[in-house]
């Protein structure tokens, strides 16, 4: 098998989290703005499993697993705090929920 | 019997903690029995210990609860010291303060804050009880203190009022300044005994000191001081009028019958160290004549039936001074008693009006209430006889004019003393009976709304039988010569020489201080009675009209302190206000506020700059790890 | 296997670049899912091929079909999307891409920088292996993360009920002021 290196590898996970981060600063539909975290934690994981591949190590695909664990939760709560978001303002545009501002 | 001694003070005390803890979660039935009965079974263990002491004669029961701390060899006790003069003070306090409570589960039955009410007259009648029975100046000063608070917190009960608010800081302020001077009295007695035990004190300063010697007189101009404060008495007399400002039965615990009556039982405790300075003892005199008749002529001109009696309480309590200053001790002790007896009942009356009439307290409204309230009549009148001091039948006359009769015929009396006395005299029972008349006679004007029952009634009846009968344990020598009062204190305080030969014009003085009291009454019959012109004919008259607006201010005396005192602190305090140092703090705080501005800005509530703000910190960290 | 890595890789920054530059909800969710399956591509090059089953079972399946169910129960419309446009002018994406840009050149710069041995070929660390570390060493985080998703349906069920309306006192004021 060729070698990928591991540059490379942690190179797309750095360009994947910058696109994700640049989508939360950009968005101001909050379903987006969970896409955006649900793409930045991908790609934590990836460098995790880039990580465990060099050194070929379990560790970091267990890393992976609890990194989806924790994405999967926090997708249904944060899904579900959108709804109660979405019925109490009647909009997803996370600049409204701004009553706690100092 | 005497092991009980701790109880007497205990028992309020637990009834106040009592209350305090639950007051809001129990019955009011269960707080009456545990307010009232408190008192109540002080009262009783007060009355089986009395008539011990009586039976047994010992000089005096003493009991150590416990040390209270001991630092440099000072180690005040926490120990109770009963003798006659307690025993007096601590009879009227528990029986006295019960039959006021027992009336305050009526008068208050409509209020709200029924507990916060008793707990506080609880915790005022145990720290009473403590100053009394205190064996040590430090602990009689704790009670003093006490007895001080409970008296703020009871002239503001009605809190929502501003203006008891601020009656009741007045009374706090002004006692105080009477208290830091004892306090200085006590430092000084204390560097001169290296203790404040009462007992060791009066035994050593007859040693240590001359009559009149430098120390003994400041000492003693120090705890004047105190009293006077305490006790209403010139030149700290103008908060007792506003006191009022608490409901009835406050003023006629603390501000008639007991609390200001404090500063008498101090000089009265510390006598060995007024005797031992002549002008102090002077002072004491001097200063109970000029309040007797500053204040009885206020009194002359106040619409407000309390304010009367107010001023009525602070001219008897210069009575009491009189006598201390020439003295007279026990017949100023008595005339405590006797004015306890019935002042408490002329302030009950009053409540019981004040409550018939739907808390209103000017008298010009009032009238014609002698055939609509029969009981409350006959008593006030009895009471208003006692505080006239109405020949004969009265308690008050007997021991008012002890007093006035020890002016001449003590060592230390003058004529002018006893002139001073006997125009108060006369100016008393000209206030006492236009207050009868203006309340009782003429016509109805206002609708009696609640009439009282048998808790107010018993009290009233008691103390009004009290004020009657009072008088007769203590007789003139030409006239039955009862001295059961006078014996029973004579082991604790010193009894007054007499001029030789001055016996045989005592019935005439009797006589004069008789017809003066009925001329008194008559002057108020005519006025406002049968001659109702005689007072219309004073009200055109300006000059008498201006006479009359300064009595009814109190002489000025609240302008005068508002000027010399008040006005000079408040401008101090704003020129004060902007000083360099103050400057520094309020710059800082102003930097402060600054920086939560601008950190507050960055609060947007929108989440897109938070992110970017996250981002920015870790190029920042990132930037730094790389360069390091 | 090196040159279906880079094109994994090119697909998966494309992707996710229409990602984040679509209007349309669900347009965005599909590119996503395509992003999602290039990154599984990716962990099979990197020798973690139930990672990659694992990346298509609960990325581009769970998570995305959850977020369509949401979005199908909030009823968006087209007014949504123009409204998505309209909030995605030019102008608002020049400061984070600076950012972004700063911190791709520092990732770079740390990534270069660094002392690399030679890349070793790819060996794969197969499912068994993880899976004895995960039960060996890891199992109190196993057991951590069960506890985490027991509190994710908790609090999922408890935010997602549809209760009756209640609104701090503070925000009425807001409300009746506005």
């Amino acid at each position: 098998m060729n070698a990928v290196s591991m540059e490379a590898g942690l190179l797309l996970a750095g360009i994947l989290f910058l696109l994700g981060m640049i989508s939360v600063m950009i968005r101001r539909n909050i379903i987006f703005m969970l896409i955006s975290v649900e793409i930045m934690l991908n790609a934590a994981g990836l460098a995790f499993i880039v990580a465990g591949s060099r050194w070929v190590q379990p560790d970091g695909q267990i890393m992976f697993i609890f990194i989806l664990t924790m994405a999967a939760a926090e997708v249904s709560v944060g899904l579900a705090l959108i709804l109660q978001i979405y019925h109490q303002l009647k909009t997803l545009n996370s600049d409204t929920a701004n009553f706690m501002k100092g | 019997m005497a092991d009980l001694l701790w109880l007497i003070p205990a028992l309020p005390f637990a009834g106040a903690l009592l209350l305090v803890l639950f007051g809001n979660r129990i019955s009011r039935g269960l707080v009456t029995a545990i307010g009232a009965g408190s008192v109540g079974i002080s009262a009783a263990i007060t009355l089986l210990l009395g008539i011990e002491y009586l039976s047994s004669q010992p000089a005096y029961y003493h009991q150590e609860v416990w040390n209270w701390f001991n630092v440099a060899g000072f180690n005040p006790s926490i120990a109770f010291h009963l003798d006659a003069l307690s025993m007096v003070f601590i009879f009227v306090i528990t029986f006295v303060g019960f039959l006021i409570h027992v009336y305050s589960t009526e008068y208050m039955a409509e209020d709200a804050d029924y507990s916060r009410f008793f707990a506080c007259m609880n915790l005022f009648v145990g720290s009473m009880l403590v100053l009394v029975m205190a064996d040590n100046l430090l602990l009689l000063y704790l009670g003093w203190e006490g007895v001080g608070l409970c008296s703020y917190l009871l002239i503001g009960f009605w809190y929502k009022e501003p203006a008891n608010g601020y009656a009741a800081r007045k009374a706090f302020i002004i006692t105080r300044v009477g208290d830091t001077a004892m306090a200085i009295g006590l430092f000084m007695l204390f560097q001169a005994f290296g203790t404040l035990h009462i007992q060791t004190i009066s035994t050593e300063a007859v040693q240590l000191w001359d009559t009149g010697a430098q120390m003994a007189v400041i000492i003693a101009f120090l705890l004047l001081g105190g009293a006077v404060g305490k006790s209403g008495q010139l030149p700290l007399q103008t908060w007792l009028p506003d006191a009022m400002a608490g409901p009835t039965p406050v003023s006629a615990l603390i501000h008639a019958a007991t609390m200001v009556t404090a500063g008498v039982y101090l000089i009265a405790r510390m006598h060995v160290i007024f005797e031992l300075a002549p002008v102090a003892m002077m002072a004491v005199a001097a200063i109970g004549a000029v309040t007797l008749l500053i204040a009885g002529f206020a009194a002359l001109t106040q619409y407000d039936l309390k304010r009367v009696l107010a001023y009525s309480t602070i001219s008897q309590i210069g009575y009491m001074f009189l006598a201390l200053g020439v003295g007279a001790w026990s017949a100023g002790v008595f005339h405590f008693m006797i004015h306890a007896f019935f002042k408490a009942l002329l302030f009950l009356c009053a409540g019981a009006i004040i409550l018939a009439l739907h808390h209103e307290q000017d008298m010009r409204k009032m009238g014609g209430l002698r055939t609509s309230m029969p009981v409350v009549f006959w008593t006030f009148l009895i009471g208003a006889a006692s505080l006239a001091a109405f020949p004969l039948v009265s308690a008050g006359f007997y021991s008012k004019d002890q007093i006035l009769w020890l002016q001449l015929a003590g060592e230390n009396g003058s004529v002018w003393l006893y002139a001073a006395g006997l125009l108060g005299a006369f100016v008393t029972s000209i206030y006492t009976f236009r207050m009868v008349f203006i309340t009782f006679y003429g016509k109805a004007k206002t609708h009696v709304g609640h009439q009282p029952t048998m808790a107010i009634k018993v009290p009233l009846i008691i103390l009004a039988v009290l004020s009657l009968v009072g008088g007769f344990i203590e007789l003139p020598h030409n006239f039955g010569h009862v001295v059961l009062f006078s014996d029973f204190l004579s082991p604790i305080l010193p009894t007054i020489s007499v001029v030789p030969g001055f016996d045989q014009y005592e019935w005439m003085l009797q006589l004069l201080a008789a017809v003066v009291s009925l001329s008194g009454i008559y002057i108020a019959y005519l006025f406002y009675i049968s001659k109702p012109e005689l007072l219309a004919s004073i009200h055109r008259s300006s000059t008498a009209m201006a006479v009359h607006r300064f009595w009814h201010s109190g002489w000025g005396f609240d302008k005068l302190y508002d000027i010399l005192l008040v006005r000079p602190y408040v401008f101090l305090a704003n020129v004060n206000k902007r000083d360099v140092i103050d400057g520094f703090y309020t710059g800082l705080a102003r930097v402060t506020e600054g920086f939560h501005m601008m950190l507050s800005e960055t609060q947007s509530g929108v989440l897109r700059n938070y992110v970017a703000g996250v981002v920015v910190g870790a190029i920042m960290i990132l930037t730094i790890s790389i360069f390091l | 296997m090196e040159l279906t890595f880079y094109i994994a890789a090119a697909v998966a920054v494309l992707a996710t670049l229409m990602v984040i530059t679509r209007y349309n909800m669900i347009h965005a969710l599909l590119y996503l899912v395509v992003s999602f399956l290039a990154i599984a591509i990716v962990f099979f090059t990197l020798g973690a091929p139930f990672m990659a089953a694992l990346e298509v079972i609960v990325y581009a399946g769970a998570i995305v079909v959850l977020i369509i169910f949401v979005i199908m129960m909030l009823n968006l419309t087209y007014e949504d999307v123009q409204k998505e446009k309209e909030w995605l002018k030019p102008s608002v994406w020049v400061g984070p891409a600076i950012l972004s840009l700063v911190l791709l050149a520092e990732l770079v710069y740390m990534i270069t920088a660094a002392e690399t041995a030679p890349a070793a070929a790819v060996v794969a660390v197969d499912a068994r292996l993880v899976g004895l570390a995960l039960f060996g060493p890891y199992v109190l985080a196993v057991q951590l993360s069960g506890i985490l998703l027991m509190a994710g349906i908790v609090g999922a069920y408890h935010l997602g009920r549809q209760k009756k309306k209640v609104v701090h006192r503070f925000l009425q004021e807001r409300s009746a002021a506005a």
